[in-house]
């Protein structure tokens, strides 16, 4: 329960569903008493009283968990060392492999508890031959199958997602005929653990300035930047490099080397993308094909894409190779591999083949 | 419902209950000059005259607060400005590091704001105080001593500190002590005149009377720089307008508490030390904390409360074990209730000496007015398989 509409909803739907249930808050954050306005952060106190309260209303027991530390060593110090290296990650999916459906769920478990249920729009249904599918939600404005991918066979068969089959504005109407007060609270946005939004300045904080150049595809300096990690491929905005070619087009970011502290910058037609590799595979249900026909999803909040999928079980990785070129895919992100609404498993990128150029690039 | 956390709170003894249904009805300021703030005023006054028979007191000690907190506040922070006023060279207070966050906090704060400079001292293993360690802290130099802070027994693991003999060893170098006698009063035998402390702070709740009322005894020439302004009050030294009704439960209740109080010592003593050997019987590798049982020797104020059991379970957290009661109906705690629903190791238990993994698997049972066997019985009961089930959870 995170103190928001969804978690105290769900919580309430797993008690209707006959479910013996315990709320139990995630104190997460090292600075708890920073206070919450409007949509930015997460898990503040008031987070934690607006959890305890909505517990109160639905009538089960409440305890706030202390995972601070684990969450900083797993999630926050992941999150600052990928894009060190050049990548970009995604902290959220990162929290639910290692946080919430690992270090709570085994202790839950431990402790003699059967399950995890949150508050992600998602479907965990029993599909063919018994075994348990995780499908894309009702609602696609809400639906969080993404940052779900990453869970395993066993994890799936651990968890509980009520809110699968509602809109939002169902599930917050029902927390307003259920008396909860968060029914208006409004949703978090962005990373949880950057409370004003500002992902350069966090990252400024702990990994300093160290200035570089920025060039073209043919090695040209067009620009200078204060810290390779302050960039991510794909990005357009924040360059600064005015307009190099002179053709008034504007420059991507095709590649950071963290390594040369450079970053390199290309046309829209240089970031294309028709093939890329992944590793640290994770599969939803059993183990993927040898190849097979998929479509990819790339961002929390992007469409998916047809791809051909070809699975290395010795070397656990999965290249995909793409009908149509896709433009600004970073390694670090993960790829969540559908087949129509069901979750095939994921992977985080390591390389990228661009559509132009035959050379590879593995963000090292 | 097995309720074993009397030290966090009391359930409010029937005589409390009376005092404060009999109030409830009335009106009246206790401050006004006529006929209603009177008769409220005289219920302010018989209620500071019981309280101050209950403990050893003279009316003219007893200052009312707004809880035990408050009135630690109080005696820490106003005992310090008062004798730094006196005497600038004054900043150094003697304490140990076993007391609660109410004495503790408000030192770190004189230290962090107010040029205060703490010294500690040593805790026994058993959270005992050795008389010597105060004698050493003290013998080197006094005149920059403002005050000497030591609490009568302590909350978490039940261990009586020597008070009477560490306020005559700060007397003899001329430092005043002040007493956080929460946990005891009610409990043991506590004679604020015969002690000789200069002030000693007491509560309501944690003696069958009402949460929100408390009192600091205080030395009719021991000099307080007030928290509170306003009125005027309690000698100038705590302005706001008396709560009557609880202070009329508070007094009910610490009476009571003083007339049971030599039966209530046996009869729980024999439940707490039932629940020990239940305890370490069936639970071989737990650990009891403060000093080991022992008959008190004739003549001699007994060494440990006799409500509190607190034990460590190797290889468990609290909050695991704490969860597994509750959802079983047994309440407990993991240390003071003040800190609760964080997993930090206590702090009392480190100042004891005990390593943090340790510290992190202790549990506090503590019994009360309404214990009975069943409460023992249905403790024991449970106890053995949460505990294998908590050391399957592990350390988080």
């Amino acid at each position: 329960m995170s103190g928001g509409v969804d978690s105290a909803v769900a919580a309430a739907r797993a008690v209707a569903a006959g479910h013996e249930v315990t709320g139990v808050h995630l104190a997460l954050s090292r600075n708890p008493q920073s206070f919450r306005t409007g949509a930015r952060g997460c898990c503040t106190i008031e987070d934690s009283r607006d959890a305890r309260r909505a517990a109160d209303v639905i009538g089960i027991p409440f305890y706030v968990w202390d995972m601070a530390e684990r969450f900083h060593a797993d999630v926050v110090d992941d999150f600052v060392a990928e894009y060190a290296a050049g990548r970009t990650p995604n902290p959220c999916l990162r929290c639910n492999e290692k946080i919430k459906f690992a270090a709570v769920l085994d202790k839950a478990r431990a402790l003699g508890f059967d399950a995890v249920c949150t508050g992600h729009y998602a479907r965990n249904v029993d599909g063919a031959g018994g075994r348990r599918e995780l499908h894309r939600a009702a609602d696609p404005a809400k639906d969080q199958s993404y940052v779900l991918g990453v869970l395993d066979a066993e994890q799936l068969a651990s968890s509980l997602f009520p809110l699968g089959d509602s809109l939002k504005t169902e599930v917050r109407a029902e927390a307003d005929r259920l008396g909860l007060a968060v029914a208006d609270k409004p949703d978090s946005h962005d990373v949880c653990f950057i409370a004003d939004g500002d992902t350069r300045r966090f990252l400024a904080e702990r990994l300093g300035t160290a200035p570089g150049q920025i060039v073209d595809s043919a090695g040209a300096v067009v620009g200078e930047h204060q810290g390779a990690y302050g960039y991510t491929i794909g990005q357009r905005k924040g360059l600064r490099i005015g307009d190099p070619a002179g053709d008034g087009r504007p420059r991507y970011v095709l590649d950071i080397s963290p390594v040369t502290n450079t970053v390199t910058v290309g046309t829209a037609e240089e970031l294309s993308v028709d093939a890329l590799e992944a590793g640290h595979v994770r599969w939803c249900g059993p183990t993927g094909d040898e190849a097979f026909a998929c479509s990819v999803q790339l961002r929390a909040h992007g469409s998916p894409v047809p791809a051909e999928a070809r699975y290395d079980e010795s070397a656990g990785t999965v290249n995909l190779a793409f009908a149509e070129s896709v433009r600004g895919i970073a390694p670090g992100q993960t790829a969540v591999l559908y087949d129509g609404t069901r979750v095939i498993g994921s992977a985080t990128i390591t390389a990228t083949r661009k559509a132009t150029a035959g050379a590879v690039n593995t963000g090292a | 419902m097995t309720y074993l956390d009397h030290a966090a709170t009391t359930p409010l003894h029937p005589d409390a209950i009376a005092a404060l249904n009999a109030q409830f009805g009335l009106v009246g300021n206790a401050n006004s000059l006529h006929g209603p703030g009177r008769a409220a005023r005289r219920v302010v006054e018989e209620s500071r005259e019981a309280i101050a028979a209950a403990f050893g007191a003279r009316p003219s000690h007893v200052v009312f607060t707004g809880g035990g907190t408050e009135a630690d506040n109080l005696a820490v922070k106003g005992l310090y400005w008062a004798r730094r006023a006196e005497d600038p060279r004054r900043t150094r207070i003697v304490a140990a590091k076993i007391e609660h966050h109410a004495v503790l906090d408000a030192l770190f704060w004189l230290e962090q704001h107010e040029g205060a400079e703490l010294t500690w001292l040593p805790v026994e293993r058993d959270g005992s105080v050795r008389p010597a360690a105060l004698e050493e802290a003290l013998a080197a130099s006094a005149e920059d001593v403002a005050l000497v802070t030591i609490m009568w027994a302590n909350n978490e693991v039940g261990t009586v500190l020597p008070v009477p003999e560490l306020v005559e060893i700060a007397h003899r170098h001329n430092v005043p002590v002040h007493s956080d006698a929460i946990q005891a009063a009610g409990h043991l035998p506590v004679d604020f005149t015969a002690s000789g402390l200069d002030a000693m702070a007491i509560t309501g709740h944690k003696l069958g009377g009402p949460i929100g009322v408390g009192a600091l005894l205080l030395g009719r020439e021991t000099k307080l720089t007030a928290l509170q302004h306003g009125g005027g009050q309690e000698r100038d030294v705590r302005s706001g307008t008396l709560d009557t009704p609880a202070i009329a439960a508070f007094a009910a209740a610490a009476t009571a508490a003083r007339a049971d109080q030599p039966a209530e010592f046996k009869r729980l003593s024999t439940l707490r030390d039932r629940l020990i050997e239940g305890v370490l019987t069936t639970i071989p590798d737990a650990v009891l904390s403060g000093p080991p049982l022992a008959e008190p020797a004739p003549g001699h104020a007994p060494d440990r409360l006799p409500g509190i059991a607190h034990f460590c379970f190797p290889g468990c957290e609290g909050d695991s074990l704490l969860l597994l009661l509750d959802a079983r109906g047994i309440s407990c705690s993991t240390g003071s209730a003040c800190s609760a629903g964080i997993a930090q190791p206590s702090h009392v238990l480190l100042a004891m000496g005990a390593g943090e993994a340790l510290a992190r698997g202790s549990l506090r049972f503590s019994l009360g007015r309404t214990s009975t066997d069943a409460d023992v019985d249905a403790l024991l009961e449970v106890l053995p398989a949460v505990v294998t089930r908590a050391r399957a959870a592990g350390l988080s």
